[in-house]
């Protein structure tokens, strides 16, 4: 046996030393430009030369694009290119926050913005806590010694790879008027159901299918966090017989915590920017019942003849700051528990 | 020797560089797309094109319907977009075309057989551009699964039969066959528009700008209200979706579904190849409501872009798919109504269709004489997409329970000021 092991393994050696000799060449050959430019700059300023590739590329596609859309947001017309565009000030922040009352969208001037904002509160409401409390019972259960332990981390990590079109065309067939759903219903004798065509099932699918197709990398998130907290933290409450809920409560949870943080966080931005499922599933219907903040960004500027570039940038800069705010509440949070 | 090897040489080289500037070509790239097989009938006929012309290269990009009505605009206003493109917001795309009229063999070709379909073409304020032909001229009307009818034992309406009329025997049979759909039309404001313009709506006023809002207007918009109430329409298509979304039923007619299908003249190519004979269907005449009988004309006309760099060669391409004989073959093999006078009058012969689409066609075609004048100028106002996508998005709120149909009409007003307001910045 010792010799078929040896083999693959000095095999692998010279494919290492193949693969690291040109790389050593490379390091040769950049050491001495390097070496000079830090005698040049100085050690402490040799970090920015080493992000400001990464910083470029981000501000390319990150930060210009940004500036371009406030600018954007202060223009009017339905040219493409700002020189096109005439300056209004904060005219389009203007249209969008025109309100009667914001608790009441019809008596908005954008009244689609704000159906937006209330449908967009309402799943991510829903879409989050449902998302939290599904991943972190399946990543517990993952995490104890069930048979076939793998094949169920695979299945449930399994919908995340899919494509969101592809999810939601899947359960497009599966829900629609001879979807699969209502063949069985009528099956055993009930009355179809026209889920995507009233307002309250419509809502319950979007979130229903959300959870369904990301859940398995929150869970996975979670799964690494309980596999993370020490087994003689476990042991020891063993041996006190501690209660499981109180197990859960003491030990699991609080440990648990800085990942669910990232799973609270990841999971709110991810259910506020919720667009290409819910537009291809409901088509942000019925009437405007699934209409979401990014749809109606995405209807503005595109869909329509006269293309409100406009006033869609003023939605996506509204929409970025909620979101900021968001992130900066959440990390808030985490670092007051953190302390505590 | 070695004088004749660098003769040799030179001979050589200029012979490769002589060949090269034979097959050197210029490239035209057209973004199109399809209702049927039209796509398949271009491609064939470019390819002809192609072999005659062997210093033009045609490149056919076939897209998705989307592509054209929300990508395309946003490429031709980056002046990125390609030489020629298949519209359907002629009005829209208009301030990108090119008037070819210096470049074109013979302009008075054009005036004479395209001549009122021009103006749906031209840029705002322009008498006298020629930007492009109708690859199919389109006419709104409902189509009939006969068999169903038959099934039910009730009689059809007869040709001057009216919406109520229609209504009332659609919702009839499908009680009686069980369908599930008895009347569904397109969730467009196209589509809505004929009801509107048959039911006496003016749409625009004497200066040619929207006056949307009129009783006849509200008459269509409350039969269409009333019918989802009562449920001869069904919610699956207008009340479905939010804003400007398009929503067809042509997948539900096909598999025997609807009662009555208002759609258009250009489903009959897919009804025709794809229904087949699992059930008779018949195209009737557009019902009449309290204005007249007329549908919308509309279409998708092939357009020549100002941003192209080879004008001379797009000419040379439209010429020819413009040209008499290439265009009797185009729109008989496509099972579309002609857009070009000299063969609308001739007659065209559909070798290819079925009977049932023969008589589907000749009913479409006679609908021509019946559509108004206020529809003909709706097709025509550069800004109807604005009109069309705020009455389906208002429209379709009402229908789904979300306000009254009076603040729809007071929203359908405000979208379209709005809209054009921000185009006149």
């Amino acid at each position: 046996m010792a010799p078929a092991e040896t083999k693959p393994r000095r095999e692998g050696a010279v494919a290492a030393g193949l693969l690291a000799a040109p790389l050593a060449l490379l390091m040769r050959l950049v050491d001495g430009p390097m070496g000079a430019l830090q005698r040049l700059i100085g050690e402490r300023r040799m970090a920015y030369v080493f992000i400001l590739p990464n910083l470029a590329f981000f501000s390319l596609f990150v930060f210009l694009p940004l500036i371009i859309n406030v600018i954007f947001s202060v223009t009017g017309g339905a040219g493409l290119f700002p020189s096109e565009r005439p300056f209004v000030g904060a005219q389009q922040y203007g249209y969008l926050f025109d309100c009667g009352s914001f608790l009441d969208p019809s008596s908005c001037r954008e009244d689609h913005f704000w159906r937006g904002v209330s449908n967009t509160a309402r799943f991510t409401l829903f879409q989050v806590t449902a998302m939290v409390l599904f991943s972190l019972l399946t990543a517990i259960v993952l995490n104890m010694k069930i048979r076939a332990r793998g094949f169920f981390r695979a299945v449930y990590f399994f919908p995340v790879l899919l494509s969101p079109v592809v999810v939601a065309l899947t359960w497009k067939w599966i829900l629609q008027r001879d979807g699969l759903l209502n063949a069985a219903i009528t099956s055993i004798g009930g009355e179809r159901i026209l889920f995507l065509v009233d307002p309250s099932w419509a809502m319950f699918w979007i979130v229903f299918v959300s959870v369904w197709a990301h859940m398995g990398f929150y869970t996975l998130i979670l799964l690494a966090g309980l596999q993370a907290i020490p087994a003689d933290l476990y042991e020891a409450a063993e041996m006190d017989a501690t209660p499981r809920w109180r197990v859960f409560w003491r030990i699991t949870l609080p440990l648990l915590w800085p990942n669910m943080i990232v799973v609270i966080v990841l999971a709110l931005i991810k259910g506020v920017q919720t667009f290409d499922e819910v537009f291809v599933l409901t088509g942000g219907g019925p009437g405007t019942a699934t209409l979401m903040i990014v749809h109606y960004i995405y209807e503005t500027a595109f869909a329509n003849q006269v293309q409100n570039f406009g006033l869609a940038a003023a939605a996506s800069v509204v929409l970025g700051v909620v979101l900021f705010a968001l992130t900066l509440a959440q990390l808030a949070a985490s670092r007051r528990k953190g302390a505590a | 020797m070695q004088g004749k090897h660098w003769i040799s040489a030179l001979a050589l080289t200029a012979g490769l560089a002589m060949g090269g500037t034979a097959f050197a070509q210029t490239t035209v790239r057209i973004a199109w797309y399809s209702d049927g097989n039209e796509g398949e009938v271009v491609a064939d006929l470019l390819k002809r094109f192609e072999a005659q012309n062997k210093d033009i290269k045609v490149v056919l990009d076939q897209v998705p319907y989307k592509a054209i009505t929300e990508n395309l605009p946003v490429q031709l206003a980056s002046g990125q977009g390609p030489d020629i493109a298949r519209v359907v917001d002629l009005g829209g795309v208009a301030r990108y075309a090119l008037d070819m009229r210096p470049y074109l063999k013979d302009a008075a070709y054009w005036e004479k057989n395209f001549g009122p379909f021009l103006p749906w073409m031209r840029p705002e304020g322009d008498s006298s551009a020629i930007t492009g032909f109708m690859t199919q001229l389109t006419v709104t009307g409902p189509f009939v699964n006969k068999t169903l009818f038959e099934q039910a034992g009730i009689a059809m309406p007869s040709a001057k039969a009216t919406w109520e009329d229609w209504g009332k025997a659609a919702k009839a049979v499908a009680d009686k066959v069980q369908a599930p759909f008895p009347l569904a039309m397109d969730r467009s404001g196209h589509r809505f528009f004929s009801v509107a313009v048959s039911e006496g709506a003016k749409v625009l006023d004497d200066k040619g700008e929207p006056a949307v809002i009129d009783d006849g207007f509200k008459r269509a918009a409350k039969r269409v209200y009333d019918w989802h109430q009562s449920g001869v329409m069904k919610k699956e298509l207008w009340g479905s979706v939010s804003g400007t979304a398009y929503r067809g039923a042509n997948d539900e007619f096909k598999n025997a579904q609807v009662v009555m299908y208002h759609s258009g003249s250009w489903q009959i190519a897919q009804f025709d190849k794809t229904v087949g004979d699992a059930f008779d269907w018949v195209a009737v005449p557009s019902p009449c409501g309290a204005g007249n009988c007329s549908g919308m004309p509309g279409g998708a006309g092939l357009v020549a872009i100002k941003t192209t760099k080879s004008p001379e060669a797009v000419a040379k391409v439209m010429d020819y798919l413009a040209s008499e004989p290439v265009l009797s073959e185009f729109y008989a093999r496509s099972l579309f109504v002609p857009g070009h006078l000299g063969i609308a009058a001739k007659g065209l012969d559909y070798k290819d269709a079925s009977p049932q689409a023969k008589a589907a066609l000749k009913v479409f075609s006679d609908q021509v004489a019946e559509l108004s004048p206020v529809a003909y100028k709706l097709q025509g106002y550069v800004n109807n997409r604005v009109i069309f996508n705020a009455v389906i998005s208002r429209l379709g709120q009402a229908i789904s329970g979300e306000g009254t149909l009076d603040e729809a009409y007071k929203r359908i007003e405000a979208d379209i000021a709005q809209q054009i307001a921000e185009r006149k910045k």
